[in-house]
């Protein structure tokens, strides 16, 4: 060899290690942006990928349907704050994704969904497999990539991640192509994002929050509303010490549960259609309202014309979009709610704070009148109530095990009966209410922290939606405890059948036709339990958190019990049925 | 109350889906929508016309803002600025009716762009209120196709889009 040609091979080969394929640059960036776990179902499109992940450094989780791997992902990073990854095939491996990415979306998780496609060139040809998911994605994602080149791949891969957790998290979707995944291109991770159209606000505008400080001192009854925005920023240190401070009660969501300590003398529990009756009546009679990481949902403030009539609203939000949407905010503060707590908290230091706390002394005491009035209250006589049940598992875990929920009866009661106590402790679809998506979140909280207790609190009916999952938990001992509320109804619907609809149960009747949940567990090679004294709650529950198997108990509860109070839809917040 | 707004947005694939999509999806409505390629071919801008309350108004906008691709949006209903449209008329023409045609083609400053045997086509730009006065005036000699391209809007005097503050 001449030394021209010997030169030339030389750069040949260093061009050899500088150029990756699209499947090693998806894997090159799943590795720099530090993935450990993807939940994934493979297929045509996306082989080339997979035969790249294997034997690499990634924990892969083979469910069993490609809702569960999008709900599993969705876990992972409700119980981690990180991002959680999905892999699936195009196609129907594609659609069966938009379930968990419009719950994710509702939600504000950070997920990244990689989807393959088929090859650039038959885009467009109805090929086989072929579908349109950033047509059928767009509204339900924070952004979504279609990847048309080999060499945008990294700098997508890096925008997908930036962009899923930073501002108000999101599902992000990047759909690759079979040749994009095959071909070459020069690689090096990018560094740094730069996208024009996107720069979140986090620090609050200084001279708005200063307003607020001054709005805050003059209330005379005032109320903390905290959303599922404290659990993302993770503010719950700032949100406590902000209520302590001032002695200020605090309310949450449905997504803030866990946000604030479930055992404060501080908290009101959760407002809204299902909340307590002093968190609405507080709400209700409030002169402020400062609301935090929260979005005014319709669940949340029932008639919006009659909400808060008194009150004048602070609204922290780091989404503008949240801000005066459904509620005119008088105070609008555009920021993470920790840093805009945090600057809260500061400029605090130059009030007088005691009067202040003394000023709300008859207010503490109007909402302690308030709380001796009605508090949430059931009596465990006869069959076993649900309620019973959930504040049996409370006990015994001391509030602190990870817990996630299916949707309906079951879902609130947890709400209402649990006490969360920490942050990320509760993952629940909130925004879409999706049925199904609790067993497969346990699934991947439990993958991220294999040595705690992951509980899903399931009703009957939810549980079939999503119940093939067994086999992923069984496979990757993944021990999670399921405990469904077995009313032999979907039970939530039969409650509005009741109230609303003379109790005619079309459609909402299981019974007869549930399966035998212990032998379902059984054939999967899970364990199954099954409890139908009230006696016998206790000590099968013991039981189950001592297996280091995957556990489905099946207690058969009081089928006609209902959730209290609640406000129907639509009617003002004070309007509550109690009983 | 209507609004005319001025988009600044990535000239990728998708982008229009992306803004079309957010109004069908939130019920916003849209009068009228233009888009082309700008001076810096990675950005394209849109010109929007649409309808809504001062809080709709509030929401479009900030929905607007959200989408990832969108680098800046301008409402221009409380700022100084001039809008076109263009609008091609095909309208009978007979023996009676030609000097007509002509008349008014000229008083609106238009042009006969293509003359068939029984029609004329006639070009006319202008704000809204021109054209429809124009239209108003055609359509009893009988207009039988009509297209319009929509809006266009700019500031007036030296400010552009681009502008920090705008
Ligand atoms: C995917 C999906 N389909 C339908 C619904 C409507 N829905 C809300 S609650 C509910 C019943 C849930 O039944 P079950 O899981 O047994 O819970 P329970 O209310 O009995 O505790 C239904 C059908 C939903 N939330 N999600
Ligand atoms: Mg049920």
């Amino acid at each position: 060899m001449d030394i021209r040609a010997c030169f030339e091979f030389r750069i040949s080969c260093f061009e050899l290690i500088m150029k990756k394929t699209g499947a090693q640059i998806v894997v090159e960036s799943l590795k720099k942006e530090g993935v450990e776990t993807i939940f994934n179902y493979p297929g045509g499109a996306v082989l080339p990928l997979f035969d790249e992940l294997q034997g690499g450094p990634f924990r892969q989780i083979l469910v069993r349907h490609e809702q569960a791997a999008v709900h599993a992902a969705d876990g992972y990073a409700r119980a981690t704050g990180k991002v959680g990854v999905a892999l699936v095939t195009s196609g129907p491996g594609a659609t069966n994704t938009v379930t968990g990415i419009a719950t994710a979306f509702m939600d504000s998780i950070p997920i990244v969904v990689l989807t393959g496609q088929v090859p650039t060139l038959l885009i467009g040809n109805d090929a086989f497999q072929e579908v349109d998911i950033i047509g059928i994605t767009r509204p339900c994602t924070k952004h979504n990539y279609l990847v048309k080149d080999v060499s945008d791949l990294g700098r997508i891969m890096k925008e997908a991640f930036y962009l899923a957790r930073s501002g108000r998290p999101g599902p992000i979707l990047v759909d690759l192509p079979k040749d994009v995944l095959v071909n070459s291109a020069d690689f090096k991770y990018p560094e740094k994002v730069s996208i024009r159209g996107y720069q979140p606000t986090y620090d609050g505008h200084p001279g708005q929050v200063q307003r607020a400080v001054k709005v805050i001192m003059k209330s005379k009854r005032p109320v903390l509303y905290a959303g599922g925005g404290i659990i993302s920023s993770n503010a719950s240190k700032e949100l406590t010490l902000l209520a302590e401070r001032l002695g200020i009660p605090v309310t949450t969501t449905l997504m803030g549960l866990g946000g604030f300590p479930g055992d404060h003398p501080l908290f009101l529990g959760m407002l809204g259609m299902h909340g307590t009756y002093h968190a609405n009546m507080a709400v209700m009679e409030s002169d402020l309202l400062i609301a935090v990481g929260a979005r005014f949902d319709d669940r949340v403030t029932g008639r919006i014309e009659s909400f808060a009539p008194q009150a004048k609203i602070i609204h922290i939000d780091i989404d503008p979009t949240s801000i005066s949407k459904s509620v005119k905010v008088d105070l609008p503060i555009v920021g993470d709610c920790k840093r805009v707590l945090g600057k809260i908290l500061s400029l605090l230091e130059e009030e007088e704070i005691g009067t202040f706390k003394d000023g709300l002394h008859r207010w503490c005491q109007q909402i302690e009148k308030w709380k001796g009035l009605y508090n949430m209250e059931y009596h465990q006589e006869g069959k076993i109530k649900p309620q019973f049940v959930i504040e049996r598992i409370c006990d015994l875990t001391k509030g602190e095990a990870i817990i996630t929920t299916e949707v309906g009866q079951n879902q609130m009661w947890t709400a209402q009966y649990y006490r969360f106590v920490k942050p990320r402790t509760l993952l629940t679809s909130g925004g879409l209410g999706t049925m199904g998506y609790g067993f497969p979140a346990a699934i991947g909280a439990q993958a991220a922290f294999p040595n705690r207790l992951v509980i899903d609190i399931a009703g009957d009916g939810s549980f079939q939606m999503n119940s093939q999952e067994l086999a992923t938990a069984v496979q990757y001992q993944l021990p999670v405890k399921v405990a469904i509320l077995n009313n032999g109804y979907l039970g939530m619907i039969r409650q509005w059948q009741e109230f609303f609809y003379e109790k005619r149960y079309t459609s909402s009747c299981l019974e007869g036709a549930c399966p035998d949940f212990v032998k379902l567990a059984e054939a999967y090679g899970a364990v199954g339990l099954k409890v139908t004294e009230p006696g016998e709650v206790v000590p099968a529950l013991k039981k189950a958190f001592s297996i280091s198997r995957p556990v489905i108990i099946d207690f058969v509860v009081d089928s006609e019990e209902n959730v209290y109070p609640m406000v129907p839809a639509g009617e003002p917040l004070n309007q509550m049925r109690l009983v | 109350m209507r609004h005319v707004i001025t988009l600044l947005v990535e000239n990728e694939f998708g982008v229009l889906a992306r803004i079309a999509g957010l109004f069908s999806g939130r019920g916003f409505n849209i009068e009228s929508l233009g888009v082309a390629e700008t001076l810096d071919p990675t950005v394209s801008t849109m010109t929007i016309v649409t309808r809504g309350d001062d809080q709709i108004m509030e929401q479009v906008m900030k929905q607007l803002n959200k989408l990832v691709s969108v680098i800046k949006v301008v409402d221009l209903m409380d700022k100084d600025f001039v809008e076109r449209e263009m609008v091609l008329v095909k309208v009978a023409a007979n023996a009676d009716t030609r000097a007509e045609i002509l008349r008014i083609a000229e008083i609106f400053r238009g042009k006969v762009i293509d003359v068939g045997s029984k029609t004329y086509t006639i070009e006319v730009t202008g704000d809204e209120k021109k054209i429809d006065a124009l239209l108003a005036l055609l359509k009893p000699l009988g207009i039988k196709e009509l297209v319009r391209t929509g809006r266009v809007a700019m500031l007036r005097g030296s400010k552009v889009t681009t502008e920090p503050g705008v």
